[in-house]
């Protein structure tokens, strides 16, 4: 018996190690290298071919002086600040598809369509909508909500809470779903329950539903906290970052500074520091977020 | 009396709201068909009107024929099929022993999957674009999937499914003499192909879908998948809007009538990940 669970162990070590050799390798190429060496990257004055001599914190001090950096840094944390919250809003439409009226699934279907579209149609359309003789602005003048047409991607002060729409827009229907589902999981006797104990609807929404979905809402938070700061298509779609730098966000001005003018070294720096701040963030929304839920009340 | 009445006003005020928000949703797309369907001199009209008239396909023989979008096509069904090909397999591979099967290392080699999880992929760009550049990968399909042909979300999904596979089946297999790897393929992978069929579909949309990727390796406009190749054409080709629209409403049908088909299986895909995080 000791012999043949000898048997079995090595058997099954040859064939993990021989499944896990591929994976792992791609993974310690294109994940872990890339994790370390971008670090080292960053302290490296390249040329072209991303070869370089160490400048030690060099790059880091001329990233802190450059007023594009910040530029770039303040768009992406508005993005930040402005679309995961309001994101939260699909919590609202989970809980209206999820009621018991007709039509229902044909509804969450029309609010799935701009999840499924890649985000480069969806970027191209919408920058075909907000043109100064788009459909929009035609709509907006026709009601009399503004004097003169407005310039959604073309005035700074507007372009990129244009953008944000447009993200906003596309995530709506994911978030949606992932709700969807939270409430599903929510046994119906819970609101039952309460309603029995003579709770209102929105005391219900707020005291029980929100509660038990909160593992959903962690979840959420941090799927578009990352995509808030990771936000690329939409901008080279429609902007490529301008007008005049407005819409240039930390992915935008890597993007530029390694693969429009190669400086490798210097981008490095900028994606090193903001790689840490989406650690950061992923972990704060781990502390807000982590009990609650319909797991933590079955004990 | 009152009770009832209140109910109806809530349901109505919840039509009007969705009935709202789907117009939002879906509006753009309804502006996207209707543009490709129109004529030069109507798309540039002012007023736009809604319904487009002469109703015309001008659009869609042109950007065909002049903008060559089936060499785009099949850029796209080629990433896209070996891309998700090579996560499947690959997840496959490397959740089965980390789900079912004893081995020195088997924490490690979890906690190696785990971590990348946490940390943020777009540092990650430069350095493997400079890799790409060693390997002479750049500007090539393998270049393009190779370093994405690991998904950790995949890996993750399929590892819970094999999890879920009654212990006693395994067993059963291993005392009428079945290989390791015959109850891997044979007993296993076939229990788990909701899964896999979930994790295909969502593949796919997401190389159908990718971008800054595709833009970074590849140099020669040719090789475009289609994502990239609609926002190239708009800007080389600004007058020609008309044929983008075309180009874009045949790039989106293909998804829109995979998650039409397959509806179950990529919404399970999408709340399974948020479940089990």
């Amino acid at each position: 018996m000791g012999n043949y669970h000898k048997k079995l162990k090595l058997k099954q070590t040859l064939l993990a190690y021989l499944f896990l050799l591929v994976p792992l390798v791609v993974m310690i190429v294109f994940i872990y290298y890339p994790i370390g060496f971008g670090v080292a990257l960053s302290t490296l004055k390249t040329n072209l071919l991303g070869e370089g001599k160490f400048v030690g914190l060099e790059n880091f001090k001329k990233l802190f002086s450059d007023k594009y950096f910040w530029n770039a840094f303040f768009n992406s944390l508005i993005y930040l600040l402005v679309v995961p919250p309001l994101q939260l809003a699909s919590i609202i439409l989970a809980v209206l598809v999820n009621a018991q009226i007709r039509g229902k699934h044909f509804l969450r279907l029309l609010m799935f369509l701009p999840v499924v579209t890649p985000v480069s149609i969806v970027a191209l359309t919408w920058r075909w909508i907000f043109r100064e003789h788009g459909v929009l602005n035609y709509l907006l003048l026709g009601t009399g909500l503004v004097g003169e047409p407005v310039g959604f991607l073309s005035d700074p002060n507007i372009a990129l809470f244009s953008i944000m729409f447009v993200t906003m827009w596309k995530g709506l229907g994911y978030y949606m779903m992932i709700y969807l589902a939270g409430l599903q999981g929510i046994p119906q006797d819970y609101i039952d329950a309460a309603r029995i104990d003579g709770a209102k609807r929105w005391q219900v929404f707020f005291k029980v539903t929100i509660p038990l979905l909160k593992p959903y809402i962690f979840f959420c938070s941090v799927m578009s906290s990352i995509a808030a700061l990771n936000v690329f298509g939409e901008i080279y779609a429609m902007t490529r970052g301008g007008p005049n730098h407005a819409t240039e966000t930390i992915p935008m001005f890597v993007y530029n500074n390694a693969f429009r003018y190669f400086k490798f070294g210097y981008s490095s720096a900028a994606a090193t520091i903001f790689s840490l701040v989406v650690f950061a963030f992923t972990l704060l929304n781990f502390r807000i977020f982590k009990e609650g839920g319909v797991q933590s009340y079955n004990g | 009396m009152g009770k009832i009445k209140k109910a109806t006003w809530l349901k109505l005020l919840i039509y009007v709201i969705l009935i709202c928000v789907g117009i939002l949703t879906a509006g753009p797309f309804y502006w996207l068909v209707k543009t490709s369907l129109e004529t030069s001199t109507n798309v540039f009209k002012y007023p736009p009107s809604l319904i487009p008239k002469p109703v015309t396909l001008e659009n869609y023989v042109g950007v065909w024929e002049v903008l060559e979008l089936g060499r785009y096509y099949l850029n796209s069904i080629i990433i896209a099929g070996f891309g998700t090909f090579a996560n499947v397999f690959l997840a496959l591979l490397a959740a089965y022993p980390m789900a079912r099967l004893n081995y020195p290392g088997k924490r490690f080699s979890l906690l190696l999957i785990l971590i990348p999880l946490m940390i943020p992929v777009q540092g990650t760009l430069i350095v493997n674009y400079l890799t790409l550049r060693k390997l002479h990968l750049l500007n090539t399909f393998a270049g393009v999937i190779i370093p994405q042909s690991v998904s950790l979300f995949g890996i993750f999904l399929m590892r819970q499914a094999y999890l879920c596979i009654p212990r006693d089946l395994e067993d059963a297999a291993r005392i009428d003499g079945a290989g390791e790897f015959y109850i891997w393929w044979k007993i296993m992978t076939p229990l788990v192909k909701p899964t896999v069929i979930t994790l295909v579909l969502f593949q796919t949309l997401t190389w159908w879908d990718s971008f800054l990727w595709p833009l970074i390796v590849l140099s020669s406009p040719s090789k475009y998948p289609l994502s990239v190749a609609l926002v190239y054409l708009n800007s080389t080709f600004q007058t020609n809007f008309r044929y983008t629209t075309a180009g874009m409403v045949l790039a989106v049908i293909p998804v829109i009538l995979l998650f039409l088909f397959a509806q179950r299986y990529i919404i399970s895909g999408i709340t399974e990940g948020a479940v089990k995080y």
